[in-house]
């Protein structure tokens, strides 16, 4: 890690926000999953946080992060460094200290309470959701010069993936009810990562068997080895490519 | 004159005094098994001692009491049937019955009755046959007490526990099945009590019957069954206080009713099943004081049901309550306790003042269009529910409880 993402992340750190997100990310988690009898049910609760509040949180705190260091940017550009350092450095900083707080917040009961594979699936995926949204705020904010208008933006990228998404699949499905969809489903699932991630979690759990013909198709891709290899390459590319989306955007962008 | 008498009054009891004991063993009177049946006559007692007896098929044709004492192991070499009862009143007590014979052609069982009324097989251990206990036209028969145990994978491969064909008034009682294909299976088997029984781990279902009416399923355990208790095609069905566990899987139900009427299933608990209790063409059901807790669906309830009353119930914890795949109701729901009715009481009555729908949107949905499963447990889904609760317009609207409870039963 070089000096500004160092600095960056410090920063980050100092920020109180980003403290009171470890905090209640750990209240949450802890008592979800202590107070549930049935751990499973736990689970389920630590699910909808981590689909809901991780993405939010990462997507909106980042975005507006970047706004707020548009002069140290500037500054930094002044100096005899190279933009894509820059653009690194911040990306490392934000999604390092997001990436801590949610291990420290929800990372540790998970591993105190779930423990097993569907402990480390959730942690993993809880991680992977912080780099993806963190990405996305990059671009968003190499986007839209105007902050408003960036922040507007981030919002309805996170509305998009958590609801607008499943909506507009909800209405794919009742107009082409008469065909088979299931498979088309398996690729629809792969462009959204929030949509993923809840997949790979349901099909480790009980209520899989609540999916009925639907999961059969899904269990026989994302249950096997390889399947669960494939949904982790596709969710480490939803940030790899936004970022290098952003990244290019930046290096060629008007300041 | 006085002899005379005396002699007149022993005639009846004449053959009950010539009544004798039949020992078997490697030291006693009879070698062999098949020497002592031989040699018995009707009322006599064989007792067979300890040790392994490979002695093919024993059939026993007259009205004996057979008695095992422990350590009496009767072994089918895996070829034969191992005990074939074709008397009436006949008794076996105490054996342990191990590895009968496979064959699909005349399903060879460890004890099958043939044709008898009468018989008491009870305390006995079965372990490894291909079907444990095979009733077909009996009458008046008690099977108590029993264990009867399996390692099947294969249903193909594997027969039922207690297996019952054109039988009536049967007394099943305290039986432990496991490991077989159907734990308990009735077909055309009237005026039957089954009882205290435990099914569990069974390849298929834990009990199954089909053509038998008029049966009372009382206090019994069906616990992680393949696909749970399936009732079919019958009539003046009572399951009381029967315990239905972890029936867990994509094919698998607390209790699956097809074409089923005028039974009533009070009592029951249904815990953590797929799908609790599913019903399709059934009419005229009392359901009532049962509790549903942690299954994933408590209620299947197709289109095709009618006039079924589910009255009285706890719905706990249940990740839906209600399912149904069309829009006609034609059953009721009354005073149940759901415990995600989120309504209040005025009147302190401890009936919710305002009616519960206990269908949710969602439910219906995935029912007309099962893809919808892939939305399982997102954001969305819960913004349809809730929308829907405050305005319900896919819902069928009579499929409610107008007078849902603030607190659950204590059943």
């Amino acid at each position: 890690m070089n000096r500004i993402a160092r600095f960056v992340f410090v920063d980050i750190l100092k920020n109180s926000f980003v403290i009171i997100y470890a905090v209640i990310l750990f209240l949450l988690s802890s008592s979800v999953l202590a107070l549930e009898d049935n751990s499973s049910k736990g689970v389920l609760s630590m699910l909808n946080i981590i689909l809901l509040i991780v993405p939010l949180v990462s997507i909106i705190f980042s975005t507006i992060y970047i706004y707020n260091s548009a002069e140290f940017v500037e500054l930094l550009l002044s100096q005899p460094v190279k933009r894509t350092v820059i653009w690194r450095s911040l990306f490392y900083g934000l999604s390092l200290a997001l990436s801590l707080a949610f291990v420290l917040g929800a990372g540790v009961s998970l591993i105190l309470f779930v423990g097993d594979l569907l402990g480390l699936f959730l942690f993993f995926i809880g991680i992977l959701l912080t780099l993806i949204f963190t990405s996305f705020a990059l671009l968003c904010a190499v986007w839209a010069k105007d902050k408003a208008k960036g922040i507007g933006l981030s919002i309805l990228v996170w509305l998009f993936f958590s609801l607008f998404y499943d909506g507009l699949l909800v209405f794919g499905m009742f107009q082409f009810s008469e065909y088979p969809l299931e498979k088309l489903m398996m690729v629809f699932t792969l462009l959204n990562p929030i949509d993923l991630s809840r997949i790979l979690i349901l099909l480790q759990l009980d209520v899989s068997a609540l999916l009925g013909y639907t999961s059969a198709v899904f269990k026989e891709f994302l249950g096997s080895q390889l399947g669960i290899i494939i949904s982790f390459v596709a969710l480490v590319l939803w940030f790899v490519i936004p970022y290098f989306y952003s990244l290019y955007k930046f290096n060629r962008k008007d300041l | 004159m006085k002899l005379g008498i005396l002699v007149l009054l022993l005639i009846p009891f004449g053959v009950r005094l010539n009544a004798i004991t039949l020992t078997v063993g490697t030291d006693a009177q009879y070698k062999s098994i098949k020497s002592a049946l031989q040699a018995c006559n009707d009322n006599d007692t064989v007792v067979v001692g300890e040790g392994i007896y490979k002695e093919g098929n024993l059939i026993i044709s007259k009205k004996i009491v057979f008695i095992g004492q422990p350590g009496a192991i009767l072994d089918g070499e895996s070829q034969y049937e191992i005990l074939s009862i074709k008397s009436s009143n006949v008794v076996v007590k105490g054996f342990k019955l191990q590895n009968s014979g496979f064959s699909t052609l005349n399903d060879p069982g460890a004890i099958k009755v043939y044709d008898a009324h009468n018989v008491v097989v009870e305390n006995n251990i079965l372990e490894n046959n291909f079907f444990g206990i095979y009733i077909q036209y009996g009458q008046n028969c008690v099977i108590k007490n029993n264990q009867i145990h399996s390692t099947g994978t294969e249903e193909q491969k594997i027969g039922n526990g207690i297996h019952c064909w054109k039988s009536d008034s049967l007394l099943i009682i305290g039986n432990e099945v496991s490991g077989h294909r159907d734990g308990i299976y009735f077909e055309f088997v009237s005026n039957s009590l089954v009882w205290r029984n435990k099914s569990k781990h069974n390849v298929r279902y834990g009990l199954h019957f089909m053509f038998s009416n008029s049966d009372s399923y009382i206090a019994n355990q069906f616990i992680a069954n393949g696909a749970g208790v399936a009732v079919m095609f019958s009539k003046g069905v009572r399951m009381y206080n029967n315990y239905f566990k972890e029936n867990w899987g994509e094919a698998a139900y607390g209790i699956l009713l097809k074409e089923i009427s005028d039974s009533e299933i009070l009592a029951n608990t249904f815990d953590q099943n797929t799908a609790a209790l599913y019903l399709e063409g059934a009419s005229r059901m009392i359901i009532e004081k049962n509790s549903f807790v942690k299954n994933g669906w408590a209620l299947k309830m197709q289109a095709s049901c009618i006039d079924n009353k589910v009255s009285l119930n706890n719905f706990f914890s249940n990740t839906f309550d209600v399912s149904t795949n069309g829009t006609v109701v034609l059953n009721s729901f009354d005073q149940n306790y759901w415990d995600k009715y989120e309504g209040y009481d005025l009147n302190k009555d401890g009936v919710g003042d305002i009616p519960f729908h206990p269908l949710s949107l969602f439910c219906v949905l995935s029912e007309r269009n099962p893809t919808m499963m892939f939305i399982f447990r997102s954001f969305i889904v819960d913004l349809l529910d809730k929308s829907e609760k405050l305005l319900p317009s896919i819902t069928p609207m009579n499929f409610v409880d107008e007078k849902p409870m603030m607190k659950s039963y204590s059943l």
